[in-house]
């Protein structure tokens, strides 16, 4: 690949069947190198399979940002032949290759550069089982990086805390030791970097839950769906730090009416989900709308139609989440485009949800979701709870949809004693019985819209457009979701300048800001993981704009930054 | 408080929900005199259906939910606030059709809610079309050559589902409908009751269960399941179309587990 200056960015695959603890490999090492203080991406690729077939983490570092996983490698871990197949191409040309074995195909083509490293036999020397073996490769890693023997180790404790830490360690020190006795040469320029404790190393899953929960989450409710799953794993293991309620109910039907009724009782409740689950929920969601009961979702795409491809990544659904529910009535979608934003977005979903008492969406992709990076230590206390207009002391004929200047009518639970809290599905008036009469209809409506106002003024204190790059330039590409890691790392090696410009609020739109952004642009970019270029159409819907040139990939595969780098080179000018 | 509103009854003039709903406010007015209930602690959820409209007849904080999902919505309102307590009403279509998982779910994990079944073996608000519960050879709308399934037996469905609370009422018997609802709400756990409801506009039933219909013991014990399902299957002559079962009313099972909100 006649690939641009990458120079400072270093790449480690690590390659194996499923169950042999790639991805925790991955994490381990990015977490080593997070510590170090040096600034981490790490992807993951897998089918939708338990055990075999073939899981990859790459690991992309560097001591500036990176933003997104790239190749060529510097290293290669391969933990089964088909590693070295499948990704013998994307090789630097100094790369290093690790594997217990190397045929004889593979021996010549790698020559030198490949080392024979007794991973397997370690482990089974040790009598540890054979997953550990991961850890020989993390200490070969961290000779050939540089990384000092009792930096390691002293890292390593903390990361292996708890999960069989001494046979970790030991094994380790072995593959450390044994590149070691080979006299192997050593990365010399990766000596640790930055200062350590000011980052962490986050997936945009585990970001969005504790965004959730830094805005007073009480209950989430879920039922398991690639790849939104991570999310109910985690704060379902941390209930009871957060003192919260994790709930799996039977289906996706049962998760969001549970949620609706909780949120009815008072409650802030949150809902997570993929795509096609999000599917099931339509006809409750817009109950959400009728009723004004407040319920964050998080819906994380991946490739569909249909079941698709589980664990593979997509920007296939915007258009439909932005038409989520029947009937007409305000909603809030917000797309981050990486962990912090996902934070920060998870906690304005549900403080807007009750600000407003209205469903709100944060959108995520496979992989957004899933895939690992450093980042600044997200702060809960930067985090203020809205709880919204809830009357502590309701007068005996209380009506739960009284009618507002802003639309938003003051909040009572049941349990209030001398108040009478009615919701319902149906249209109805102040006081929540049901009306088909026009006028009262026309009433309603009118109410439930002007809290549109309110909504759309949020966007003056919001980022619901974020400018990056070369702010003057007559170039622009604009990107949402995950996407933004691509764009930004690939905007590291473009020949010419180019504004970058980034949409996170969908609805509401900033449309005078994205038309101020994309005035008297030469050429604008559209780049997006679908086929039909979503975000292209909702510019064009919101700003009257249209964007000819389109970079879509809809292979299911996120954006290689390098690829992508030659892609919109070709289209600037 | 008076449980009333001021909201007009648009059931059909003498139609038996008018019954469940007199033996509602009649059961949480003497449980709210007794001070066993407050009133503001109580939720009333419905599901979509002729049912569905006794929220806006019910003075008391009331869900209308949508079609099939009354169970989960009251699943959540509970774990939401374990103090409230819940009654939902729901239909044969509601339940034993639209919202079937659910039903079974709230069995199984036996949540703290209380479950009325106007069970009147037909869709009632669209018209007229078959229901699981409506007999073979129904001829309606949407089976205008009969019905060609076979019904299920709610009881011993909800039995097997592991429900710690089983009942059948009659609509029309307002007394004995008050006090198994009264017996219902008092139990802690997923309590359920049928309550057989002709409707008189799409398939009235009125003549057909006066000669079958007889309340057993109510001191037999309640706490063995094997009796329980036989005498439920006993009943199930209703599902099946057999014109000459008996169906028996009352309270067949009720034991205590741990619920789902402990």
């Amino acid at each position: 690949m006649s690939a641009p200056s990458h120079e400072d960015v270093f790449s480690v695959g690590i390659g194996g069947a499923a169950g042999e603890g790639v991805r925790e490999a991955g994490a381990s090492l990015a977490q080593l190198l997070t510590d170090l203080g040096f600034e981490v991406f790490v992807g993951f690729d897998y089918p939708s399979l338990i055990r075999g077939g073939h899981n990859f983490s790459r690991v992309s570092f560097s001591g500036e940002k990176v933003h997104c996983d790239h190749s060529p490698l510097t290293i290669l871990i391969a933990l089964d032949e088909e590693t070295l197949r499948i990704h013998k191409d994307e090789l630097n040309k100094d790369a290093v290759i690790l594997a217990d074995t190397f045929e004889k195909e593979y021996a010549e083509r790698f020559g030198a550069n490949a080392v024979t490293l007794p991973m397997k036999e370690f482990a089974q020397k040790l009598g540890a089982p054979p997953i550990t073996r991961t850890s020989v490769a993390l200490g070969a890693a961290c000779y050939l990086l540089g990384v000092a023997p009792d930096v390691m180790a002293a890292i390593l404790k903390k990361i292996f805390q708890g999960r069989s830490l001494d046979a970790n360690l030991e094994l380790a020190t072995a593959g450390y030791e044994h590149l070691a006795k080979l006299g192997f040469r050593q990365q010399e320029r990766l000596a640790p970097h930055g200062a350590a404790g000011a980052t962490e190393l986050l997936d945009g899953n585990t970001a969005l839950g504790r965004g959730f929960v830094a805005a007073g989450m009480d209950i989430y409710f879920s039922y398991p769906m690639t790849p939104s799953s991570s999310i109910l794993h985690f704060l379902a293991k941390q209930q009871k730090e957060y003192k919260i309620k994790v709930i799996q109910p039977e289906n996706e039907l049962a998760v969001v009416h549970m949620a609706l009724g909780a949120a009815y009782a008072g409650k802030r409740a949150a809902v997570g989900t993929a795509t096609g689950g999000f599917a099931l929920m339509q006809e409750a969601f817009s109950l959400a709308g009728m009723a004004e009961l407040p319920i964050a979702f998080v819906v994380s795409q991946r490739y569909a139609p249909a079941t698709g491809g589980p664990t593979y990544t997509s920007q296939g659904d915007l258009t439909f989440i932005l038409h989520s529910g029947h009937g007409e009535f305000p909603r809030i979608v917000l797309a981050p485009g990486d962990p912090q934003e996902a934070f920060a977005c998870g906690a304005d979903a549900l403080n807007l949800a009750w600000k407003y008492q209205v469903p709100t969406i944060v959108v995520l992709d496979r992989e957004l979701s899933e895939s690992l990076e450093t980042v600044p230590a997200l702060d809960p206390q930067s985090i203020k709870i809205e709880r919204g207009k809830i009357l502590e002391k309701p007068s005996e004929n209380y009506g739960r949809y009284q009618i507002t200047d802003d639309g938003v009518s003051p909040m009572v639970f049941p349990g209030a004693p001398g108040a009478v809290v009615k919701a319902s599905s149906y249209e109805h008036g102040e006081g929540g019985m049901t009306t088909e009469e026009a006028g009262a209809i026309k009433k309603m409506n009118d109410k439930r819209f002007a809290k549109a106002q309110g909504i759309a003024n949020e966007l003056k204190s919001h980022e619901a457009a974020k400018v990056y790059g070369d702010k003057d330039s007559s170039n622009v590409i604009v990107f949402w979701g995950s996407t933004k890691g691509a764009v930004l790392e690939a905007a590291k090696y473009l020949t010419e300048p180019a504004k970058l410009l980034q949409i996170v609020w969908m609805d509401p739109f900033d449309a005078e800001k994205v038309a101020v952004e994309l005035a008297g642009a030469k050429t604008i970019v559209d780049v997006e993981a679908n086929r039909t270029a979503q975000l292209a159409s909702l510019i064009r819907e919101k700003t009257g704009l249209t964007i000819d040139k389109k970079i879509l990939r809809y292979d299911a595969r996120p954006f290689d930054p390098l690829e992508l780098t030659e892609k919109i080179n070709a289209l600037l000018t | 408080m008076e449980f009333a509103t001021k909201a007009k009854i648009t059931w059909c003039p003498g139609c038996p929900n008018a019954a469940i709903l007199v033996a509602f406010r009649q059961a949480v007015t003497e449980l709210v005199n007794d001070g066993k209930l407050k009133p503001e602690n109580l939720v009333a959820a419905s599901g979509i259906g002729c049912h569905g409209k006794i929220t806006d007849y019910l003075n008391t904080n009331t869900f209308t939910s949508l079609h099939g999902r009354v169970i989960a919505s009251m699943e959540g309102i509970k774990v939401a606030n374990p103090a409230l307590t819940i009654v939902g009403f729901s239909g044969d279509g509601d339940s034993y059709s639209e919202g079937v998982e659910h039903l079974v779910h709230a069995a199984r994990r036996n949540s703290d809610i209380n479950l009325f079944i106007h069970d009147n073996q037909v869709f009632a608000l669209t018209t007229g079309q078959a229901t699981p519960t409506t007999p073979v050879g129904f001829k309606g709308k949407s089976t205008p050559y009969g019905s060609i399934e076979l019904p299920f037996n709610p009881l011993l469905f909800m039995l097997a589902s592991g429900a710690t609370f089983v009942a059948r009422s009659y609509a029309l018997d307002i007394p004995k409908t008050k006090e198994i609802m009264k017996a219902a709400i008092a139990h802690k756990g997923f309590s359920f009751v049928d309550i057989i409801q002709p409707c008189i506009t799409f398939y009235d039933t009125r003549d057909y269960y006066k000669e079958r219909l007889y309340w057993i013991d109510e001191n037999a014990p309640k706490n063995n399941l094997s009796d329980a399902m036989e005498a439920v299957r006993v009943a199930g002559g209703r599902s099946s179309g057999a014109g000459s079962d008996k169906v028996p009313l009352g309270i067949f099972y009720r034991v205590e587990q741990p619920t789902f909100e402990e």
